[in-house]
C-alpha cells in the first residue's frame, strides 16, 4: 500500500482545487474586460475595439491623450529603470565594499517608501515639484524622480538578494589587484554577476511605473493610467482594452523574468 | 572620507525627493497658511468628515487584509506544494506580481466591466432574475471597494507569504510524524506557530497596502471622499478654505503615524520569523 | 538479545533496558523513473544491534532508511519490525526515533520542549514527562542548555538534543540519517563516540547511514556497504576491512593498492612474493591484487627494485609513496619515525605481508 503516494495525490488535488477556485476569482474580471471590449452593437462579438487600439494612425488622430499617455509611460519606464540602476547598484556595491557600517542606514532609507503612502509623498512633493518645474519644465517625464523613490524598496530588495549571493568583496579585490579601475570593476566584474538581480529589479520597476496613477493624476501630468482614466469618460470600451493590454504586457514581462532566474545569481554547489 | 563620496549621489537624491517631502508634510502639519506654528490643522482632524474617513479606511483595510491573508495563505500553501521551477508556480507568481502592483485604474475598470452596470455578470444575473441592488453597490465604499481591494490583496499576500511557507523545512514535518504526530498535530504544534509571525506580519503589510491605496477608489468613486486617501487627494483640487490650507498635510501626517505604527510591529515580527526560518 | 561485541568495549550491546527488536528489510525495490534507488535490498538487523549503511551518494542508503521510517514507499518488498509486517503502517505509528542531517530541531521550541514533543503527543502525565525529559537531557549531557533554542545551540549540541528527542519516546528502532555530515571534523569524532555510548546504554536497534567509511567502521557492530541499490557486503568492520568481498568494497573502505600479479590457484605472486588470496578472487591468470598500505613492508635496499617518490609524516603514522622498476605506483604505511630515513630517489625493497588479499581479474 502506497502511503506517501496517496498523500502526494491528496496534496495534488488540494492544490488543483485551491488554485482553480482562486484562479476563477481572478479570471472573472479579466474575462469581464475581454467580454466588454468585444461587444458588438447589435449583439455578438467584434474585435473592432481591439483593432482600433492597435491602429496607430487612428490613435494618433482620434485619441491623442492615449498616445501622449503611452509615450510618457514608455519614457518614464526607461528613465526610471536607468536612474534606479545607475544610482542603486554602485551605491549598494560601494557600501558593501567600503562602508559596511552604512548598510543599515541605506537599507532604512530604501525601505522607507514602504511606510510612506504615495498619497502622502505627493503632498510633500508638491512644493519640490514646483522647483522641478521651474528648472526643468512641466514635462511628464520628470515624474521619474518620484517614481524612482517609489521603486526603491523593491529594487533594493532584489539587488540586495543578488549582492548577497556573490562575494562582492573578493571579486572587487581580485579585479583591483589586477589593475582595474572602479568603473571597470563595476561594469565588467560586478554587474555581469548581478544579471538576475538587476533584471528582477528592472522588471519590478517596469510593472510599478506602468501601473502608477496617483502621483501622475494629482500632479496633472500624463501617463498611461491617467490617459486610460480620461479615455474612459469618452470611450469606455477602448479604455478597458488599453488597460487590459497594459496588464498583459506587464505580466509577460514578469513571466519572462521568472525564466531568467536560472543560471548565475542562484548558487549551485557542486556535489563531490 | 573619500569613501563617503561614493554614497553622496544616493543620499543627495533621497534627501531631495524623499526626506524633504517627508519633512514638508511633518512640519507643514503644524503650520498655518502663513507659515506660523499652529495646532489648528490637527484640530481640524477632529472634523466628522475626517474622522469617518479614517474610520472607513481602517475598517476597509482591516477587512481586506484579513480576507487577503486567509485566501492568500491558502494559495501560498497550495503553490508551495507544486514543483519548484514548474510552470504553475511561475505563472502564479508572475500573475500575482502584476496584480499586486497593478491595482488602481485597471482593476477598477475590470470590475466595472464585470459587475458594473453593463458588466456581463450583472447582465447574466439579471437573466437569472437576480438584481444586484441596482448595480450601484460597486461604487459603495464598503461592498464594492472590499471586493476590488481583495482582488489585489490576495496576490500581495502570496508574494509576501510564499517565502515563509517555503521556509518550512521538510525535516520538521518528518520529525513530527516519526514522533507520532498526525497532520493536525503538525499544523497545530509546529507549522502553525512557526508561520504565525510571518502570517500576522504579512497581514499587517496588507493593511498598510489597503490603507495607502488611492487609485482604485479614485477610479471608482467620482463623488465624495469616503476614505482618507481620497480626502487628501481632494485637497489638491478643491477650493481651499482660508486657514485650512495645511489640513491636507495634517491628514497625511495622521496616515503616516498609523502606517508607521503598523510597520514597526511588522518589522518586529519579521525579525522573529527570520530567526526561526533562518532566511 | 546481545549480538556482536565491539572488541575492547566493556559493555555488551543490549545490556541496557530491553528495547531491542529485530528489523528485517526484505527485497526492497524502489525506482524513481529510470533510476533504481533500491534494487532488491535485503537486510536483517538483530535486536539491539548497531548497523551502519555505507556507500557513495546515490547508492540508496538514505532511501533504505526512509523506507524503514515510512517516509518513502517501496515499490515492492516488506519491512518487518519485531516480527510484524509494518510495510503499510504509517510513519506516525511506527514508533521510530529519527535524527536528520540538518534542521533536526523545531526552531520555535527550546531543547526541553523539543524533547518533550513526542511525549506530549502520547499524553504522558506531566510529572513522568518532566522526569523523562530530565533523564534524556542527562543522557546527552545538555541539562544546562535545556532552555535554549536551536539557533542558540551549536551544531553538535543540536544533534544531541535531536538524539534525546528521538530516544525520549523509547522507540523500537533508532534511525540516523547522516547525523554527523554537517558538523566540523572534531565534533564529528566526539559525537560519534557519544552516539555509540548512548546506544549501548539504551540498547535500541539502530540503523545509521553515512558516506564516511571511517565513521561507519568506528561505531557499528556491522557495516553494510551499498552500491546501486543493493548490498555489496554486510560484515563486521574488521571483516569488511581485511576480507573485502568485492573490489568495490576493497576500494571504498580504506586505502588500497592495485598491483599486477600472476595467480596460481589460491595464491598470487606480486612484487616477487607469494600472497594468499581471499575467496572471490580468480583462480588463474594475470590479475590485480588489492592490498592495503600497511600490508606492505618497506626496507631501504640499494639493490631494491623500487624507488621512493615521497615520504610523508602524518603525525601518528607515515606514508611512503614509491614506484617499482616496472612502473607501478605503490602506497605503503611506515612508522612515523622512519619517515626521515627515506629520501626521494632512494632504492627500497617492497615485500607484501602474508595477509590474505582480494584479487581482481586483469582485463
Amino acid at each position: 500500500m502506497k502511503l506517501r503516494a496517496a498523500r502526494r495525490r491528496r496534496q495534488s488535488t488540494f492544490r488543483r482545487v485551491v488554485v482553480t477556485l482562486i484562479g476563477l476569482f481572478f479570471a472573472l474580471p479579466i474575462v469581464g474586460m475581454i467580454e466588454f471590449t468585444t461587444r458588438a452593437p447589435g449583439g455578438g462579438r467584434t474585435l473592432d475595439t481591439w483593432a482600433t487600439l492597435f491602429n496607430l494612425g487612428v490613435i494618433d488622430r482620434d485619441y491623442p491623450e492615449l498616445k501622449t499617455g503611452i509615450q510618457a509611460s514608455a519614457g518614464l519606464v526607461v528613465l526610471t529603470v536607468a536612474i534606479m540602476l545607475f544610482m542603486l547598484v554602485p551605491t549598494m556595491t560601494w557600501v558593501r565594499l567600503r562602508l559596511p557600517g552604512m548598510r543599515r542606514l541605506v537599507e532604512f532609507v530604501c525601505l522607507l517608501p514602504l511606510t510612506i503612502p504615495a498619497i502622502v509623498l505627493v503632498v510633500g512633493l508638491a512644493p519640490v515639484y514646483a522647483w522641478v518645474a521651474y528648472f526643468l519644465g512641466e514635462s511628464s517625464l520628470w515624474l521619474t524622480f518620484a517614481y524612482v523613490v517609489l521603486v526603491l524598496p523593491y529594487a533594493y530588495r532584489a539587488l540586495d538578494a543578488g549582492l548577497s549571493t556573490i562575494d562582492v568583496r573578493t571579486l572587487a579585490e581580485a579585479a583591483r589587484s589586477l589593475g582595474a579601475g572602479w568603473p571597470t570593476v563595476m561594469w565588467r566584474v560586478i554587474l555581469p554577476n548581478l544579471r538576475t538581480a538587476v533584471l528582477s529589479a528592472a522588471f519590478l520597476s517596469v510593472a510599478l511605473v506602468l501601473g502608477e496613477f496617483t502621483i501622475a493624476n494629482l500632479f496633472s501630468r500624463d501617463n498611461l493610467q491617467v490617459a486610460i482614466n480620461q479615455l474612459s469618460k469618452r470611450d469606455a470600451s477602448l479604455a478597458i482594452a488599453a488597460a487590459l493590454a497594459a496588464l498583459i504586457l506587464a505580466f509577460t514581462v514578469l513571466f519572462a523574468m521568472s525564466f531568467v532566474g536560472t543560471g548565475r545569481g542562484s548558487s549551485r554547489r557542486e556535489e563531490a | 572620507m573619500g569613501a563617503l563620496l561614493g554614497v553622496l549621489p544616493f543620499f543627495a537624491y533621497t534627501t531631495i525627493f524623499l526626506a524633504i517631502p517627508t519633512i514638508i508634510v511633518v512640519v507643514g502639519a503644524f503650520l498655518d497658511g502663513r507659515g506660523h506654528p499652529t495646532l489648528g490643522n490637527l484640530r481640524a482632524l477632529a472634523q466628522p468628515q475626517v474622522v469617518s474617513a479614517f474610520v472607513r479606511s481602517t475598517v476597509l483595510s482591516a477587512v481586506t487584509a484579513t480576507l487577503g491573508a486567509v485566501f492568500g495563505a491558502l494559495l501560498a500553501y497550495a503553490v508551495s506544494t507544486a514543483r519548484e521551477g514548474g510552470l504553475l508556480r511561475r505563472l502564479v507568481t508572475s500573475l500575482c506580481g502584476v496584480l499586486a502592483q497593478f491595482g488602481g485604474v485597471t482593476l477598477a475598470f475590470a470590475f466595472v466591466a464585470t459587475v458594473g452596470f453593463q458588466g456581463f455578470v450583472t447582465l447574466w444575473l439579471e437573466h437569472l432574475g437576480i438584481d444586484l441592488a441596482g448595480s450601484i453597490w460597486l461604487f459603495e465604499p464598503y461592498k464594492g471597494l472590499i471586493l476590488v481591494y481583495t482582488y489585489f490583496q490576495i496576490p500581495l499576500m502570496l508574494i509576501v507569504f510564499l517565502p515563509a511557507v517555503e521556509g518550512l523545512k521538510p525535516q520538521w514535518g518528518e520529525a513530527a510524524e516519526s514522533l507520532g504526530g498526525s497532520t493536525w498535530d503538525y499544523w497545530r504544534h509546529v507549522a502553525g506557530p512557526i508561520l504565525a509571525p510571518s502570517f500576522i506580519g504579512a497581514m499587517l503589510l496588507l493593511f498598510t497596502n489597503a490603507f495607502s491605496a488611492y487609485a482604485t477608489a479614485a477610479a471608482l468613486i467620482s463623488q465624495g471622499s469616503p476614505i482618507i486617501t481620497l480626502l487628501i487627494g481632494g485637497t489638491f483640487s478643491s477650493e481651499v478654505i482660508l486657514g485650512q490650507e495645511n489640513v491636507g498635510k495634517a491628514m497625511a501626517l495622521g496616515m503616516v503615524a498609523i502606517v508607521a505604527l503598523v510597520m514597526t510591529i511588522y518589522a518586529l515580527l519579521e525579525r522573529r520569523a527570520t530567526k526561526w526560518l533562518g532566511r | 538479545m546481545a549480538s556482536t561485541t565491539k572488541p575492547g568495549s566493556d559493555t555488551v550491546a543490549g545490556s541496557g533496558p530491553d528495547h531491542g527488536v529485530a528489523v528485517t528489510l526484505f527485497e526492497l525495490r524502489r525506482s524513481y523513473g529510470p533510476i533504481r534507488a533500491l534494487d532488491g535490498l535485503t537486510l536483517e538487523i538483530s535486536p539491539g544491534e548497531f548497523v551502519a549503511l555505507l556507500g557513495p551518494s546515490g547508492c540508496g542508503k538514505t532511501t533504505a532508511l526512509r523506507v524503514l521510517a515510512g517516509l518513502e514507499d517501496a515499490d515492492s518488498g516488506r519491512v518487518e519490525v519485531g516480527g510484524k509486517d509494518i510495510t503499510s503502517v504509517p510513519t506516525s505509528s511506527r514508533d521510530m526515533g529519527m535524527v536528520f542531517q540538518a534542521y533536526s530541531l523545531f526552531p520555535h521550541m527550546t531543547a526541553r520542549q523539543n524533547i518533550e514533543f513526542g511525549l506530549q503527543l502520547r499524553r504522558m502525565p506531566t510529572a513522568r514527562r518532566r522526569a523523562r525529559v530530565a533523564e534524556m537531557l542527562d543522557l546527552v549531557e545538555l541539562s544546562d542548555h535545556a532552555d535554549r533554542y536551536a539557533h542558540q545551540l551549536s551544531g553538535g549540541q543540536q544533534q544531541r538534543v535531536a538524539l534525546a528527542r528521538a530516544l525520549a519516546i523509547e522507540p523500537q528502532v533508532l534511525l540516523l540519517d547522516e547525523p554527523l555530515s554537517a558538523l566540523d571534523a572534531k565534533v564529528r569524532v566526539q559525537l560519534r563516540d557519544e552516539i555509540r555510548r548512548i546506544q549501548l546504554e539504551v540498547g535500541t536497534t539502530t540503523l545509521f547511514v553515512t558516506h564516511d567509511q571511517e565513521e561507519a567502521l568506528a561505531v557499528a557492530d556491522r557495516v553494510g556497504v551499498m552500491r546501486a541499490g543493493n548490498l555489496e557486503q554486510l560484515a563486521s568492520p574488521q571483516d569488511l576491512y581485511s576480507k573485502p568481498a568485492t573490489p568495490f568494497v576493497a576500494d571504498f573502505v580504506g586505502l588500497t593498492n592495485r598491483l599486477h600479479a600472476t595467480i596460481e590457484g589460491d595464491h598470487a605472486t606480486l612484487l616477487g612474493t607469494s600472497v594468499p588470496l581471499l575467496p572471490g578472487s580468480p583462480r588463474r591468470g594475470t590479475a590485480f591484487v588489492l592490498i592495503r598500505p600497511e600490508s606492505i613492508a618497506v626496507t631501504a635496499d640499494p639493490a631494491g627494485r623500487a624507488t621512493v617518490v615521497t615520504a610523508s609524516f602524518l603525525g601518528s603514522t607515515g606514508s611512503l609513496h614509491a614506484v617499482t622498476d616496472s612502473g607501478e605506483t605503490v602506497l605503503t604505511q611506515i612508522d612515523n619515525d622512519a619517515v626521515a630515513t627515506f629520501n626521494p630517489g632512494d632504492k627500497v625493497t617492497l615485500v607484501p605481508r602474508p595477509n590474505p588479499a582480494l584479487a581482481v581479474a586483469a582485463d
